[in-house]
């Protein structure tokens, strides 16, 4: 495989990382700011990136926002926010067709430079503000978004697992913010928020596509001016030791019971057996040949996903199944027998080898996308590691059995949270 | 072998037809790690009434079945197949729609293993009684899974709503009762009568060298010996213009209400081209309608009606189309009536201007380029357009020599009123 290597360049606010490539048929710049989980903050922030998007100077409404981009042959811009353990990224991203496939177009690029920085540096405001009306609207939309969190079961289980498991740590809070944090925030304390991130926040921006890495860089220096600020320092969140596993049963009226066991492990991204936890779970649960969907799926028909995910920026793992209410009892015995298996050290070459061969596939296709690649360097980037694609590979083929069930016996079960249907006829 | 430039996409495909009728296709992306092969029969869950191989009567067979099919597909005397595309470095699936069944891989390496692998496994079937049996299980937790999921309630309530007769109707999964009825039995006679070669293509997207994978999947196909090609008879109801029921609501856990309005089309019987065109035209008309710089998504989204999970989406498949429109909502009453005002007055031609029509056909054009950057798009929508006798190639110099008249003359002829159709579904009263 041939490696794309980004080039860095240090710019006073930010760094910006550019790699140049002509596998696709758009150019894409993503933004990323990333600030410490606040309880205080949280709720800004999921907001933050909505309000911006609803109208620039330049671009006084959503509707004038989105017809500017319609018209860059519908320039595709996002914005999210996320957790990355106890951290919190803001990511905008603008991604435009290449015009050397399109009938006399020209600029194509810059012009959505100059679109990213319109939302980023200059908002519509009125009276030194976000606008009333538009923060009327994104307020409401976030309760929505809020709110419906509780229409998607899976997604709920797992949030309230989280939630119930890191009480009193930040990462219980949810990446989305919380509801009653919504009604409190005005247009003024938003602008004076959004003021405070743009200051202060780490910020690394992204270019990828077929592009001259010097000279984009020197565009997002002159598009993308973002002042000196100084390094925040990391917290260091200790999990706690678990002194008994913590059930949490809750009902609702559903069909399928969602049983989502949470574990903890001291093993981090940034940490040197981050690459034998990664064999780990996927001889535990990351995939189809995994001794979870081969057990509690495969031999007993108990459920349709069985999977273990793991949270390398946090040491989370999740266990997680959707059964009939009546099988618990049986799944979660098989689900803690098969954790014993690992850390035992029953593992098979061929599971070995299967997780190997499938983890390097799942790097080596995330090297082509756009987003695959960012998220690679970012987290190298956040968590002050270097382990390029190349070196990541080499380090997961050396994983050793032994390796795998030394992780195993970090990884202590926490909370079991199940959520039902009413009591079975 | 045969090779088609593409010159404006800058993309290149190859195609030859094998001696059994199999149609095989490569598309060689420089610079990609990964290569995606996908190998797809033509038949889905709407196939569910036909002459079964070697026979003269039609057969009806239980809802779900080319689901079920899909999923048994997998499992092998010596174990499941899985654990080879592993073995293999390969991250393998499957999925069933409502006319197609797909079986693909993805990999870094090992290509030419795993295309073989994937040959042979869907065209080696083993189903005996204990692995159906034993299936029915993980398909019934699938099943109510997606009970539990009011995105799928409102969608499938909607187009339950719209047919009255036609098979779209039924859940691809079917249900806990009609899966029940499958048999190892019926999995065959499904086999056999659509999994024939000439029924199917293969379609290869990667860093590959287009001689060298035509000739393995040449020598693969010469290898095995199928019965002569022939075209399969399925038959389907005949379905009236008006929607079976004009509202319905579902009740569940859920904290937002959400409201679907669907309008139901005449099947197309146009070709080529021109139904490319149809095609095209329909998205562009929901697009300046409902897309997010359309008056209308302002008008309501500052109003509080709607918020950004408000969409759209056409579907135009073998002999059926639909349109839907819709999303969260706390007035799901007023929602409805708005989107039924706005596509009624769109029959008459209102607020398709010049202007919106440009920049929906700009937008458009723009994200099918986008859409290009992705092996899964292309593999699984080239084999869409194949199976309904289009080219996924064409859509952006077709975009570019399409009028606004082309959007006015669909609106006019596809908005009936009486063929419109809503869903809701709002939370459930706690005791």
């Amino acid at each position: 495989m041939e490696e794309t290597r980004e080039q860095s360049f240090n710019q006073s606010g930010c760094n910006v990382h550019v790699i140049e490539t002509e596998k696709y048929k758009t150019n894409t710049v993503i933004v990323k700011m990333r600030a410490p989980l606040e309880q205080d903050k949280i709720t800004m922030r999921a907001l933050l990136p909505h309000v911006l998007q609803s109208g620039t100077e330049n671009a006084p409404s959503a509707t004038a926002f989105r017809s500017v981009l319609d018209e860059l042959y519908g320039a595709h811009f996002f914005a999210d926010s996320a957790k990355r353990g106890n951290e919190h990224v803001l990511t905008f991203t603008i991604d435009v067709a290449n015009e050397k496939f399109l009938h006399g177009e020209s600029n194509l690029f810059d012009q959505a430079l100059t679109i990213m920085s319109d939302v980023l540096f200059r908002p519509y405001l009125q009276e030194s503000a976000f606008s009333e009306q538009t923060m009327k609207q994104e307020k409401r939309s976030l309760q929505q978004r809020i709110r419906s969190i509780y229409d998607d079961k899976t997604r709920y289980a797992s949030m309230k697992l989280v939630e119930e498991m890191y009480k009193g740590d930040s990462y219980a809070l949810p990446a989305g913010g919380l509801l009653k944090e919504v009604e409190p925030i005005t247009a003024v304390s938003l602008y004076d928020y959004y003021k405070k991130t743009l200051a202060e926040d780490m910020i690394d921006i992204f270019v990828i596509g077929n592009v001259k890495a010097a000279d984009a860089a020197a565009k997002i220096e002159s598009h993308l001016p973002f002042k000196k600020r100084k390094a925040i320092l990391k917290e260091n969140h200790h999990s706690h030791k678990t002194e008994e596993v913590r059930v949490i049963h809750e009902t609702q009226d559903i069909n399928q019971g969602k049983l989502n066991i949470g574990c903890r492990t001291s093993i981090t991204y940034a940490d040197p057996q981050f690459t034998a936890m990664q064999v780990f779970n996927g001889v535990f649960g990351g995939f189809a040949h995994s001794k979870l969907f081969m057990n509690v799926r495969e031999k007993e028909s108990l459920a349709y996903y069985a999977a273990s995910r793991f949270d390398s920026h946090k040491g989370f793992l999740m266990m997680l199944a959707g059964i009939d209410q009546k099988n618990y009892d049986k799944t979660v015995q098989i689900m803690n027998e098969q954790l014993d298996e690992v850390k035992n050290g029953h593992i098979s070459d061929l599971e070995m080898d299967q997780t190997k061969a499938l983890l390097k596939n799942q790097l080596q296709e995330s090297a082509d996308t756009a987003r695959g690649m960012v998220e690679v360097l970012y987290n190298n980037i956040a968590a002050g590691v270097d382990r390029p694609i190349g070196k990541w590979i080499e380090e997961i083929d050396a994983v050793t059995k032994e390796e795998v069930s030394a992780v195993a016996k970090t990884v202590v079960v926490d909370t079991v949270y199940f959520l039902s249907g009413k009591e079975e006829a | 072998m045969k090779k088609t430039n593409f010159d404006q996409m800058n993309e290149t495909v190859y195609h030859e037809q094998m001696e059994n009728g199999l149609n095989a296709y490569i598309l060689p992306k420089a610079g990609f790690n990964k290569t995606y092969v996908t190998f797809t029969t033509n038949y889905g869950s709407i196939d569910n009434d036909f002459i079964p191989e070697g026979e003269t009567d039609f057969l009806h067979v239980p809802d779900g079945i080319a689901h079920f099919l899909e999923h048994k597909m997998f499992e092998k005397e010596d174990g499941d197949v899985f654990q080879k595309f592993s073995s293999q470095g390969a991250s393998a699936n499957a999925f069933t729609s409502f006319t197609r069944t797909a079986y693909l891989f993805s990999a870094t390496s090992n290509i030419k293993e795993n295309t073989e692998t994937l040959l042979d496994f869907v065209q080696a079937p083993y189903f005996t009684e204990q692995t159906v049996e034993k299936e029915k299980g993980i398909i019934g937790q699938e099943i109510r899974m997606y009970d539990d999921n009011p995105d799928w309630r409102v969608y499938f309530g909607l187009i339950e709503n719209l047919y009255k007769h036609h098979p779209v109707k039924i859940d691809i999964a079917g249900t806990v009762e009609s899966i029940a009825d499958i048999t190892k039995d019926y999995l065959y006679t499904c086999y056999e009568t659509f999994y024939h070669p000439a029924n199917m293509s293969l379609f290869i997207v990667g860093p590959v060298d287009p001689d060298e994978m035509m000739s393995l999947v040449r020598q693969n196909q010469s290898g095995k010996t199928f019965a002569e090609p022939k075209s399969v008879e399925r038959r389907f109801p005949n379905e009236p213009a008006q929607s079976a029921e004009k509202h319905r609501a579902i009740h569940m856990s859920v904290n937002t209400p959400k409201c679907e309005v669907g309008l139901k089309m005449p099947a197309s019987l146009k070709t080529g081209t021109e139904k490319l065109k149809e095609e095209l035209a329909a998205g562009l008309l929901l697009e300046i309608l409902f897309g997010k710089s359309a008056a209308f998504y302002e008008k309501s989204y500052s109003e509080g009606l709607i918020d950004d999970t408000f969409g759209f989406d056409y579907t135009g498949e073998r002999g059926f189309s639909f349109a839907l429109v819709g999303g969260d909502t706390d007035e799901p009453e007023k929602l409805a009536e708005r989107i039924k005002a706005q596509l009624l007055e769109a029959k008459d031609g209102k607020n398709i201007t010049d202007e919106s029509f440009n920049r929906a056909r700009k937008k458009k054009i723009g994200a099918q380029l986008r859409a290009f950057n992705s092996p899964e798009y292309i593999a699984n929508q080239f084999t869409r357009y194949q199976f309904n006798g289009l080219n996924l190639f064409e859509t952006v110099p077709v975009l570019e020599t399409m009028a606004i008249e082309d959007v006015i003359g669909l609106a006019e002829k596809m908005i009936q009123e009486e063929s419109f159709s809503s869903c809701f579904i709002l939370p459930k009263e706690t005791a």
